[in-house]
């Protein structure tokens, strides 16, 4: 059943209210800002990346529940890992999202497969993770999810 | 006060609207997103299917009894339009997709081709992009002066600043008569007063305001007049451009093809009279025909009930969203204002508010409502808008604060 409790699920409201790594690291090693003008989500991202590794990471802005709580746990989540580790992750979340991949392995990621039921939320909670893949692989310094569905 | 009598016609108007007695998550449907499109009542729906099923034909080139038939059906609506806005002459209403396209069709003719020398053009802080963007595509090009007259804290124009932004080189004054953001209804016959003794064109998109109250371009006199049959209870795909006479015979055609020419050979081609010059190709014979039925069953409830008891619901929300939750800040507050309700919480996304809200069977806005200065004048990345129709009752708006009560339960 599609319940909206699917989509605000605990954890998911937890890391809304109380968001981890909120704050501008400065100065930084790679940074990228993710915006949804037709919603009007806005987020800065930055990352220090030391020897191959994401020693340190933070974002901030504003936006809905959705892209607020996923800045908060992809940012919890990739500290400390390689960016090689930290690209595989992106792939099989934006997989989760937007293709077929299940969501056994992506451990307290998984919150977010519920999502994609909600086919008009998906481009909130992608925005933080092209935001990423932005600041370590593209560097467009800026990026937009408005075509996640 | 809303009157029982009030909510009374409100609900045979609802019972009117099919869509409006579905469910919708088993839940009954508040549809409170009439500033973005209208739902359609049975008399266009039949209007439209009978027409397919019975008398589908082409207007203009058919001999036999389907096709003359239509083109008499579509000249009728023309006539029906011009008198419904007060227009004298029915050439003076041209037929086009949506208030978009007539305000393109305006900017890409008058304004490419007959605005005075080095005039430019003025608008509002509160336009809708579709009367921001061509105009100012059209200044960039052209070089010349884009103004912008600012609004005040409660949404309200700034007439002040409208009488000294309104000097002889503004060729085109280009004014919304209803904010679709704010709610705002504009002091229109008054700016077009100012902007003819300086000698401009008045351009007013009308897409927020013939659907909720009475326009008279007679009165107003106002040069061109926009608005979209889609939000005025007909179909999409079908559009007005009102244009004074004289001033659309002058205007050289927008696009090209059938329908619009008087005489082609490869030597040279001339164009027919408005409106015909303006409608090039096979027009939407059947939302033309949809578009007179809304217009039949619009003045069927009449303006002066649905102007009083629209007042009446959005006087009822606002009070109801101000006393239940006080900490929202309602973003459009002007002492003249049609039935948008726009607000924001502080601590909660409207984006989330959407969702949630929808999950109740209520479906709200939520986003910029293509109006981005508007948004950045009232430093909000968005809002949550509702607007009420003659079809809501105050029982929608209960749904709606108890909707909100159940958003914040869980977000917060
Ligand atoms: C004030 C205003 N102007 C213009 C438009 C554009 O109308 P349409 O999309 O029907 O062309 C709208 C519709 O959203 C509007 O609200």
């Amino acid at each position: 059943m599609r319940n909206i409790e699917n989509l605000y699920q605990e954890m998911i409201l937890e890391h809304n209210k109380n968001p981890r790594n909120f704050k501008t690291l400065s100065p930084c090693s790679h940074s990228s800002r993710g915006v949804n003008t037709l919603c009007g989500d806005d987020y800065m991202l930055t990352v220090q990346v030391d020897n191959g590794s994401i020693t340190d990471i933070g974002f901030t802005g504003q936006g809905c529940a959705i892209s607020k709580s996923s800045g908060s746990l992809m940012t919890s989540t990739i500290k400390g890992k390689s960016v090689e580790d930290a690209i595989t992750l992106k792939d099989q979340f934006l997989g989760m999202l937007i293709a077929d991949r299940p969501a056994d392995d992506m451990g307290r990621l998984a919150v977010f497969a519920n999502v994609k039921r909600f086919p008009v939320r998906v481009k909130c909670a992608t925005l933080i993770w092209r935001a990423l893949e932005d600041a370590l692989v593209l560097a467009n310094g800026s990026i937009s999810t408005e075509g996640d569905s | 006060m809303i009157l029982d009598t009030q909510i009374q016609k409100a609900l045979d108007c609802r019972a009117d609207f099919p869509v409006l007695s579905a469910t919708v998550y088993d839940k009954g449907y508040v549809y409170l997103d009439n500033g973005a499109t209208t739902q359609k009542p049975r008399a266009v729906i039949d209007m439209m299917t009978d027409f397919y099923t019975q008398r589908y034909a082409t207007v203009h080139r058919g001999v036999y009894l389907h096709s003359a038939e239509a083109t008499a059906d579509c000249d009728a609506v023309r006539t029906q339009v011009a008198r419904f806005i007060g227009a004298a002459h029915d050439d003076e209403i041209v037929f086009t997709k949506g208030t978009t396209e007539s305000i393109n069709l305006v900017a890409s003719t008058y304004g490419q081709h007959l605005l005075p020398a080095g005039k430019g053009i003025l608008i509002t802080a509160m336009e809708h992009h579709a009367n921001l963007v061509p105009w100012q595509m059209l200044c960039a090009q052209k070089g010349i002066p884009f103004r912008v007259c600012p609004i005040d804290d409660n949404g309200t124009l700034d007439m002040a600043t409208f009488a000294t932004l309104m000097t002889p080189d503004i060729g085109v004054v280009a004014v919304t008569h209803v904010s679709n953001a704010l709610g705002t209804i504009n002091p229109v016959k008054e700016i077009t007063r100012l902007a003819h003794a300086q000698g401009a064109k008045v351009l007013l998109d009308g897409a927020q305001a013939v659907g909720h109250t009475s326009v008279n371009v007679h009165d107003l006199d106002c040069d061109f007049y926009c608005f979209s049959g889609h939000k005025l209870y007909g179909p999409t795909g079908i559009g007005v451009l009102y244009g004074k006479r004289a001033l659309l015979a002058s205007m050289p055609p927008y696009q090209f093809g059938g329908d619009m020419i008087e005489s082609v050979s490869f030597e040279k081609t001339t164009f027919a009279k408005p409106p015909a010059r303006f409608e090039a190709g096979t027009p939407p014979i059947v939302e033309t025909l949809g578009l007179g039925a809304a217009i039949t069953y619009v003045q069927s409830i009449g303006f002066d009930f649905i102007a009083s008891y629209e007042t009446a619901l959005l006087d009822l929300a606002t009070a109801a969203l101000k006393a239940r939750f006080p900490e929202v800040r309602i973003i459009g507050e002007s002492p003249k204002k049609a039935s948008v309700l726009s607000f924001v919480f502080p601590e909660i996304h409207p984006h989330d508010v959407g969702s949630i809200l929808d999950s109740e069977g209520i479906a709200v806005r939520v986003g910029h409502h293509c109006a981005q200065p508007v948004m950045k004048r009232y430093g909000v990345p968005a809002t949550v808008r509702a607007t009420f129709s003659f079809y809501n009752t105050p029982e929608d708006v209960v749904r709606l604060m108890d909707g909100l009560q159940t958003v914040k339960d869980l977000i917060l």
